[in-house]
């Protein structure tokens, strides 16, 4: 089976119905997507598919198939950083930190669709992704400031 | 005395120490936390091994002991060091060190002490002296009890003071300048013409030079980054995906383990594992204490082969449903099962008897602590040794619990210590720990890396404690009378020092923490605790009692000023007697302009509680909508001496009150068939972001003592809500959480 991650191909011998969460984690060694409730209920390895924010504890490898996954790895580095998660590290977002690769996917795949969001908007797209330290306050600031860089105000 | 050795662990290190290429600095002459007659005539070479700063040729390391469970420790404990030896960020690493004696918690007896924080006495200060030298002596290395700042605080400037002033030593002896004349800046000797003399490049000579003690710590007024927003040193490693947690390490050779544990925590009677044995990718199934563990070559093959074990097993030794937990509780308000009065000034038995009684009960259930990454651990047993790759909050006890399984000596249990993804608390427990031991034992020369499912990571949770209170007050003219609390709880900490074999000495001050202690002057006031036998087994839950304590008091409080046709905020203010408190009070009464008009269907409520040693005042402000209670806005005041890092304080602060009105408003675990029935988040939600209020933080810095700030902003949340939701609705929740009596937005 070939799935396409981060834009490299890579060929993976596994049950057609392993979530790509444990093939990107396991089988390839992208550890940036974590594993928090194997059931859609935290978001913690949000992921892009084509470019949609998805649940990769709920995507079967046979389901990805053809499609681009893009992984927090690929969406940006620590040299080279997307206009999410420089906000995120400008307002200091993390505490912990275990949810928030998968909230910077959340964020980014929203504001690539909706640069000008409300705080309804933003309340909407988010709460999906649970953060147990409580870093909501500053997730709704990150998301703002990156909306305004991505707007091309900053 | 030899000065080129090795750094061994356990080993007394005399001042600065030769290391392969450079040099190791420790704290000769620690501070002390408070005066001690007690202490006096302690081994005086006893603080001398207490290695936070290593040089060699071209790195600077600094030891961060403290472990990071998302809280900012590695930060906060770098910059206390740096902030002494004139480094910057980026101008060193950072390691968690070996577990060691050396890193003995200074700060945890402090609140262990069953005084008041405002008790100076001469009995109080000599017990909290000898709670702290025993901890001395067991060599007591841990995280948490809010104690990290303040263990750190005089411990880790006075580390890079040390090391500063001898590397000043060292490049005079390289220059022939005196010390007197030199100057650093930013990893350097600075000679007076200018020139720059790098740390790294003077390590070689520092280590032969006799280490200076006797250091001056800055004044605040020369402090460059305490006090200042400082960027976390893994905020981009957490930002973009590139910090490797526990759960994510990966060693040559490793396989996979899952485990299916008795969700009633009682032995396994037997197990079927033909439908798993040839499932894809298993290699092995083992039986572990009170389960089975399915070894694969990667987890989600292992547990999917676990899951299809079949298990036959044993009874719970506590009841099997919450009726039966609720009924032991509240048949423990008898004088047999007393643990301790804690409090009693005045008469409340006359006061009691010479007024109408107002009385309430309430309720705190069991909770999950579940942090967002799940339980895991990679151990590697060999005869020589035992690797172990966690985040873990108690270094030294994990060598112990480890060594037990396996037969080696604690020294021969090697721990590598990881940045955690949370904890909470959970992290203080050790089952992920000894089965993944357990596991590598039985496949010796292998790492095992075992992962806990959520499910399983819900079902094993050694929950927060279960409680109940009763309170009885009276109130005349206006005015908060009496108030007695008697409040009866299973107890966090014996449940857990018993997992270790240990005992809890006395009586458990975490069953009336938050209530006790808290800082009021009644005409009439007595709080009694009583110690609910162990149920479901239970543990440190963040802000331990003063969760449940503090929404007791506040609650009971709250409902007699109400009784009494007082205000709120004056009673409280009227009645505070301790002035750290008072100062809380009167801030979050100007943050939140306590008194303007409230719209229609708006409530507001305040609670102010003191847990280690730090008052947090907060209001709460709700608007009871057509959809439910939407919690729209918090205040919060809290004194804490100094703030380190103001950005991760507001950080640190507006995470306890997301988590602790999370928890408030929907969560609890219940047991049927003695199992947890919340397996996951779908029934165990918290706050989810679209809920979060905007939440105003406002630190103080009014008191002596510099205090830590990861629990204490809990325990006021959940009254100062349910007290807002009264406000706004009449109806006052009195068991929590709160959405057994109202929805929330």
């Amino acid at each position: 089976m070939k799935l396409t991650v981060n834009g490299t191909v890579h060929e993976v011998d596994v049950e057609p119905e392993m979530p790509i969460l444990w093939v990107l984690r396991d089988e390839l060694g992208i550890t940036g997507v974590k594993y928090g409730c194997g059931i859609a209920q935290c978001g913690a390895c949000t992921v892009h598919l084509n470019g949609e924010a998805v649940r990769s504890c709920q995507i079967w490898a046979e389901g990805a198939e053809g499609a681009e996954i893009t992984t927090i790895e690929g969406l940006g580095t620590p040299d080279a950083l997307h206009a999410v998660q420089a906000a995120w590290i400008e307002h200091q977002v993390a505490q912990c930190g275990y949810c928030q690769s998968g909230q910077i996917m959340q964020a980014a795949a929203f504001l690539a669709e909706n640069t000008a969001p409300s705080d309804a908007d933003i309340d909407d797209a988010l709460s999906g992704n649970l953060c147990r330290c409580g870093t909501y306050p500053r997730i709704r600031a990150a998301v703002k400031t990156a909306a305004k860089t991505l707007r091309g105000e900053i | 005395m030899s000065r080129i050795r090795t750094i061994a662990r356990r080993s007394f290190i005399f001042g600065s120490v030769a290391i392969a290429g450079g040099v190791a600095f420790g704290a000769y002459m620690l501070r002390k936390p408070h005066d001690n007659p007690l202490e006096d005539g302690l081994a005086a070479g006893e603080a001398t091994f207490n290695p936070w700063v290593k040089i060699s040729g071209d790195t600077i390391t600094l030891i961060t002991p403290h472990t990071d469970l998302g809280q900012g420790a590695t930060s906060m404990q770098a910059a206390l060091i740096a902030e002494e030896m004139d480094l910057d960020f980026g101008q060193f690493v950072t390691d968690f060190g070996p577990p060691s004696a050396a890193y003995y918690n200074t700060a945890i007896a402090e609140d262990g002490a069953p005084f008041l924080t405002t008790d100076d006495s001469l009995t109080a200060t000599l017990t909290r002296g000898a709670m702290g030298s025993a901890i001395k002596l067991l060599g007591m290395q841990l995280t948490g009890g809010s104690s990290s700042v303040p263990d750190s605080f005089d411990k880790l400037r006075q580390a890079g003071a040390i090391a500063r002033e001898t590397l000043k030593l060292a490049a005079a002896q390289e220059t022939g300048l005196d010390a007197r004349v030199l100057k650093t800046q930013s990893g350097a000797v600075v000679l007076p013409d200018g020139t720059r003399l790098a740390y790294t490049d003077l390590a070689a000579r520092a280590a032969m030079v006799e280490p200076v003690q006797d250091v001056t710590l800055r004044p605040p007024s020369e402090w460059r980054l305490i006090g200042k927003p400082m960027q976390r040193l893994d905020i981009v490693s957490k930002s973009t995906g590139t910090l490797t947690y526990g759960i994510d390490l990966k060693l040559d050779g490793m396989v996979h383990a899952a485990v299916k544990l008795n969700p009633r925590r009682a032995p396994m009677n037997g197990f079927d594992g033909s439908a798993a044995k040839d499932m894809r990718g298993v290699l092995r199934i083992l039986p572990v204490t009170n389960g089975v563990a399915v070894i694969a070559d990667n987890t989600w093959r292992a547990f999917q082969a676990v899951d299809a074990v079949d298990c036959d097993w044993g009874a719970a030794s506590y009841p099997a449903e919450m009726d039966g937990h609720w009924g032991e509780i509240e048949a423990s308000f008898t004088p047999e099962r007393l643990d301790k009065e804690w409090r009693h000034e005045g008469d409340v038995p006359a006061a009691l008897d010479a007024g109408e009684t107002i009385e309430a009960e309430y309720r705190a259930p069991y909770l999950a602590h579940q942090p967002l990454e799940p339980l895991s651990a990679i151990v590697t047993v060999t005869e020589a040794s035992v690797e172990v790759w966690v985040a873990h909050q108690m270094p030294r006890f994990l060598q112990a619990e480890v060594a037990k399984i396996t037969g080696h000596s604690a020294d021969q249990v090697i721990l590598h210590n990881q940045y955690a993804g949370g904890s909470f608390g959970h992290r203080l427990e050790f089952e992920n720990v000894k089965l993944a031991t357990e596991i590598a034992n039985q496949m010796r020369g292998t790492p095992v890396k075992l992962t806990f499912s959520r499910e399983q990571d819900f079902a094993q949770d050694f929950g927060r404690h279960i409680g109940a209170a009763r309170g009885r007050g009276v109130v005349r003219d206006g005015r908060v009378e009496a108030l007695d609390l008697h409040i009866a709880s299973t107890s966090a900490s014996r449940s857990q020092m018993g997992r270790i074999g240990q005992s809890l000495p006395g009586a458990d001050a975490q069953i009336p923490a938050g209530a006790w202690n808290a800082p009021y002057a009644l005409s009439n006031f007595r709080v009694t605790a009583y110690a609910v036998p162990e149920l479901a087994p239970a543990s440190s839950w963040r802000s331990v009692g003063a969760s449940s304590g503090g929404f007791y008091m506040e609650s009971f409080l709250d409902e007699l000023i109400h009784a009494a046709g007082a205000d709120p905020m004056a009673e409280r203010l009227r009645l505070c007697n301790y002035d750290l408190a008072r100062k809380a009070l009167e801030a979050v009464a100007e943050m939140s302009d306590w008194g303007r008009a409230l719209g229609p269907n708006e409530g507001r409520g305040v609670a102010m509680v003191e847990s280690f040693g730090v008052p947090v005042a907060e209001v709460v402000d709700v608007t009871a909508t057509q959809d439910g209670i939407r919690i729209d806005k918090v205040y919060v005041a809290a004194e804490v001496g100094k703030i380190v890092d103001p950005v991760n304080f507001e950080n640190h602060v507006q995470g306890a009150v997301v988590w602790a009105l999370g928890h408030a408003m929907n969560c609890e675990l219940t047991y049927s068939d003695g199992m947890a029935d919340q397996r996951n988040f779908d029934t165990h939600t918290g706050m989810r972001l679209y809920q979060c209020p905007e939440i105003l933080v406002r630190g103080l810095e009014n008191g002596p003592k510099v205090r830590g700030i990861g629990e204490p902003p809990v325990p006021p949340a959940a009254p100062a809500l349910a007290n807002a939701i009264f406000a706004a609705t009449g109806q006052r929740p009195r068991e929590m959480p709160f959405d057994k009596f109202v929805d929330f937005i």
